[in-house]
């Protein structure tokens, strides 16, 4: 019989018997990921609180209710706040619009394996990975310029934007009808409803959660978008509100933007105030999401 | 005995099923239009970037684009040498990846196998929020936090100034931190919970059953995320433009100044170019780079997940 | 290596070369007592009212168990009447069930397993387990084997290849993967990894073997020649099986522990509860209990 190579010697108990050298091995391991735990909650916090400290005094009335002025203390982003509603609005309801067409179409017409659908899901999944700056380069090209030749206005960026939250409204979009279970659908059919009927009478309604958690989503990120838009003449001093689609304009990120380059204090300090307003309103709207996503799961 | 003949029109709809029937397939066409529509766009991004593109490389050379090392294109007379981009976007990249990689493990390891579920409820959370700052912010957060107090603090190697890749790149990761935790997390929890319980079954500890087990298991998931993590921070142009400055710097120094290829085309939408002009041109050809790039990075991170799946069970 | 279920005695045969101490049998009368002043196997393991809760839901309760040295022990009875569950307890797996809370005591060679005596790391070192899915680390076979003792001790290579020979020997599959020990465990036969995860448990050096329905993912074959492995080891590694197989409980183990469900006053899902305890023998040829009669003959007739 094989001797049998024991690394411990026989013991009548079991307390542990671990090596130092592997308890202190575990020790470290437990540092480091407390290490980087800790980062990110630091991170958040000194984010907040940079924010909040150069910003606090510029918070009055006046920043949401003036227009830019070459001095900060008058300088107000009303502009900026009524650009970002008409823009956001606008590609939020064009990207839903799109998105539930080509969701239900993939999801309850199509063939599942069909080659069209996987070719339209590759080239979701491919949209989903270009960097924004680039969605920047094709509205410069095709829709400021080039085929539509709309110019630097409302027009320009809320197309833009629709293009770039496009696969993220997508992708959710399925998942919300997804989840939709199959006896629901068969229900319907067995009761003589037609696909269509099926869909918006049952599928759709029961989905809505789904979708609009998935919406406010994209919404959260086209509020929060700059990359493209720089290059879409959203930078230019705009003092007025925008009029219509024709109009020029900018947004909430492009200001801040602008002021955070400013060298004077006190317009950062406007550029700061600016990023609290931001950060509200993306804060509300995620307050929207889950209260919606609360009350969803009460109903199952 | 009565047969029941029935006529042969007996199951077929009419009327208002009949109309019904033919507005749904109508209203399948107007669907499959719209959802053709995802597929223009990726196109258009293709054909938008091509044709200026063809244009700039006739005006400017290749062996010029590829071979020289001073990116002035701007200027009068322009200089077209890529590399200071490319060296200032892989710098930026390799900070920012340093970070976010091994803190997004780290952060997925402790949520996976040693967080309570107390402290899961509010780690993830403050990852959401994190996730969900805008890019413009961390570029503030950049220059009047990270800028000063991190980056010129801890750069020895050289003088670090208001502009520095290492103040871009340390916040584009702190950036992108979240999102790798979450991706790398997916991959773990994907392991089979009997594989993890055969590893502590042997009498292994947390940590040995994290490296041993776990994260061979979850290997090509959390590649994955790592490489969609280093396309994420190739593309990043805000961050960059607020805190790396306009200056393409043909340097290693991580200290200084330095343009990226997304900064760059940011930077040169910020000033009028005229359409057809090279300025003009330069920014497509800038993108096209970019977009290769990162495609190419985005389709690397699929095939990995889908050719290493089968190893795996 | 055999098992005869005749009415008079049991006789076993094991391997020659194994039979380093003449294993006493246990009880060869028609009327069976297992306390009947023979000598018994030395008792290295046992449970005192052990029962354990997941939340509020009392899963399974009162088992009183012991469990001795060369011998197999098999656990059986209808599903979801906490054999799982029980056998968990003997190696603190269930600890990684956050829910669960495990009453009453567990005995390892005196040393309540549950106490502040008792390292869990340790106690899964000295009582290890084998899973009813195979579950080999998507690793070499080499390496699946040495993972235990890298992960407990610093074993030279040399120290480790023995190890790794040895264990796979005793678990029946050295010859089958000697030349290819670096390949993936994965290329290995469903059977093959099983015997493989045994290696694995086995190369720490354990004390008791646990087995949580082992064969109820192989076929008959590989079955057969589980069996028979459990058959030679057992003077090694005294076994605890849980097995919803009768046969198999009445063929290869020594002792039988029959488990049935009940719903007590209050509670609205089935508890599980022991109904009785004895040597194989016993527990198949004449029940004391009517439910382990019903539930023997019902599966067996």
């Amino acid at each position: 019989m094989s001797s049998v190579v024991s690394a411990q010697p026989v013991a009548t108990d079991l307390h542990d018997t671990t090596s130092r050298s592997r308890k202190n091995l575990d020790k470290l391991f437990l540092g480091g990921l407390w290490i980087f735990t800790l980062l990110a909650i630091i991170t958040l916090v000194t984010l907040v609180g940079t924010t909040l400290l150069k910003g606090y005094s510029r918070l009055n009335l006046s920043l949401i209710t003036n227009f830019p002025s070459p001095f900060p203390e008058d300088a107000g982003i009303q502009a900026a706040i009524f650009g970002s509603i008409w823009v956001v609005v606008t590609s939020g309801l064009v990207s839903l619009f799109i998105a539930m067409g080509t969701a239900i179409y993939l999801e309850e017409f199509a063939d599942q394996g069909s080659r069209f659908n996987k070719l339209i899901t590759i080239n979701i999944q491919t949209l989903a990975g270009v960097p924004s700056i680039v969605f920047g380069i094709l509205g410069l090209a095709f829709v400021a310029r080039g085929w539509l030749g709309w110019g630097f206005t409302v027009g320009t960026a809320s197309a833009v934007l629709t293009m770039m939250v496009l696969p993220v409204m997508i992708v959710s979009a399925r998942e919300a009808l997804k989840a939709v279970p199959s006896s629901l659908r068969e229900g319907a059919y067995a009761l003589g409803a037609t696909r269509w009927q099926t869909i918006v009478k049952q599928v759709v309604p029961s989905a809505i959660p789904g979708i609009a958690t998935g919406s406010i989503l994209g919404v959260s990120r086209a509020l929060g978008e700059s990359a493209p838009l720089i290059l879409l003449g959203a930078l230019a001093y705009v003092s007025s509100n925008p009029a219509g689609f024709d109009s020029d304009y900018t947004v909430l990120p492009l200001v801040i933007l602008k002021y955070t380059q400013e060298a004077q204090e006190e317009f950062q300090a406007v550029g700061a105030a600016a990023i609290i307003v931001l950060l509200v309103l993306l804060i509300a709207l995620n307050m929207i999401a889950i209260v919606i996503r609360d009350k969803s799961r009460k109903s199952w | 005995m009565n047969t029941v003949v029935t006529s042969v029109g007996e199951l077929q709809p009419s009327g208002r099923k009949l109309r019904q029937q033919r507005t749904e397939r109508v209203i399948r066409v107007l669907l499959m239009i719209v959802a053709t529509s995802g597929v223009l766009v990726t196109t258009g991004v293709v054909v938008a970037l091509v044709r200026p593109t063809v244009e700039f490389f006739r005006a400017v050379s290749i062996s010029e684009f590829l071979g020289t090392t001073a990116w002035f294109p701007l200027y009068e007379p322009p200089d077209f040498g890529v590399w200071p981009l490319v060296i200032g976007t892989f710098s930026v990249m390799l900070v920012a990846v340093i970070i976010a990689v091994p803190g997004g493990l780290a952060i997925a390891f402790y949520l996976n196998q040693y967080a309570s579920d107390r402290v899961r409820r509010n780690l993830k959370p403050i990852l959401e929020i994190l996730a969900g700052v805008p890019t413009v912010v961390f570029g503030f957060f950049a220059i009047n936090f990270v800028g000063p107090n991190i980056a010129a603090k801890i750069w020895v190697f050289s003088d670090v100034g208001f502009y520095s890749a290492l103040s871009a790149g340390i916040t584009v990761g702190l950036m992108i931190l979240p999102m790798m935790t979450t991706l790398a997390e997916d991959a773990m929890a994907a392991v089979p919970r009997a594989l993890i319980e055969g590893s502590y079954a042997l009498g292994a500890t947390k940590r040995e059953t994290c490296t041993g087990v776990i994260f061979p298991a979850a290997l090509s998931g959390i590649i994955a995320a790592g490489v969609i993590a280093m396309s994420r921070a190739i593309g990043e142009t805000t961050i960059v433009l607020l805190a790396a400055g306009s200056t393409a710097n043909f340097s290693f120094d991580i200290g200084q100044p330095m343009q990226t290829m997304s900064s760059f085309i940011g930077f040169a939408g910020l000033g009028d170019q005229p359409t057809g002009s090279t300025g003009y041109q330069t920014i497509f050809a800038v993108g096209s780079l970019l977009f290769v790039i990162t495609f190419f990075l985005n389709m690397l991170s699929r095939r990995i997940v889908s050719k290493f799946r089968e190893v795996y069970e | 290596m055999v098992e005869d279920m005749s009415n008079a005695t049991i006789s076993k045969t094991t391997g020659g070369s194994r039979q380093s101490d003449s294993v006493v049998r246990v009880n060869l009368s028609s009327d069976s007592q297992s306390n009947s002043g023979k000598p018994q196997n030395e008792m290295i393991m046992q449970s005192v009212d052990l029962q354990v809760h997941y939340g509020d839901f009392l899963a399974v309760r009162d088992v009183n168990l012991t469990i001795h040295k060369g011998e197999i022990t098999a656990l059986i009875g209808p599903s979801g009447c906490g054999k799982s569950t029980i056998i968990r307890c003997f190696n603190r797996m269930n600890d990684l069930i956050p829910t669960a809370k495990v009453g009453g005591k567990v005995f390892y060679k005196g040393i309540d397993l549950y106490g502040p005596e008792a390292n869990a790391g340790e106690v899964r070192r000295r009582i290890g387990m084998v899973f009813q899915k195979p579950n080999p680390f998507p690793k070499s076979i080499y390496d699946n084997v040495a993972f235990g003792p890298r992960v407990n001790g610093k074993p030279t290579k040399a120290e480790t290849d023995e190890l790794v020979e040895s264990s796979l020997k005793r678990a029946a599959l050295w010859e089958e993967v000697k030349d290819r020990l670096k390949q993936s465990a994965f290329s290995l036969s469903g059977g093959q990894q099983q015997r493989l995860c045994i290696a694995r448990a086995l190369a720490v050096n354990p004390d008791v073997l646990l087995m949580d329905e082992p064969c109820s993912a192989l076929d008959p074959i590989a079955t057969a020649r589980i069996e028979d492995l459990m058959a030679e080891i057992k003077s090694e590694y005294p076994i605890v099986i849980v097995t919803h197989n009768m046969q198999q409980a009445a063929r290869v183990s020594d002792r039988t522990a029959f488990f049935n469900t009940e719903i007590g006053a209050n509670a609205t899902r089935p508890t599980g509860v022991l109904v009785e305890y004895d040597t194989t023998r016993k527990i198949f040829a004449n029940p004391s209990d009517t439910r382990t009669e019903q539930y023997i003959s019902g599966r067996m007739g």
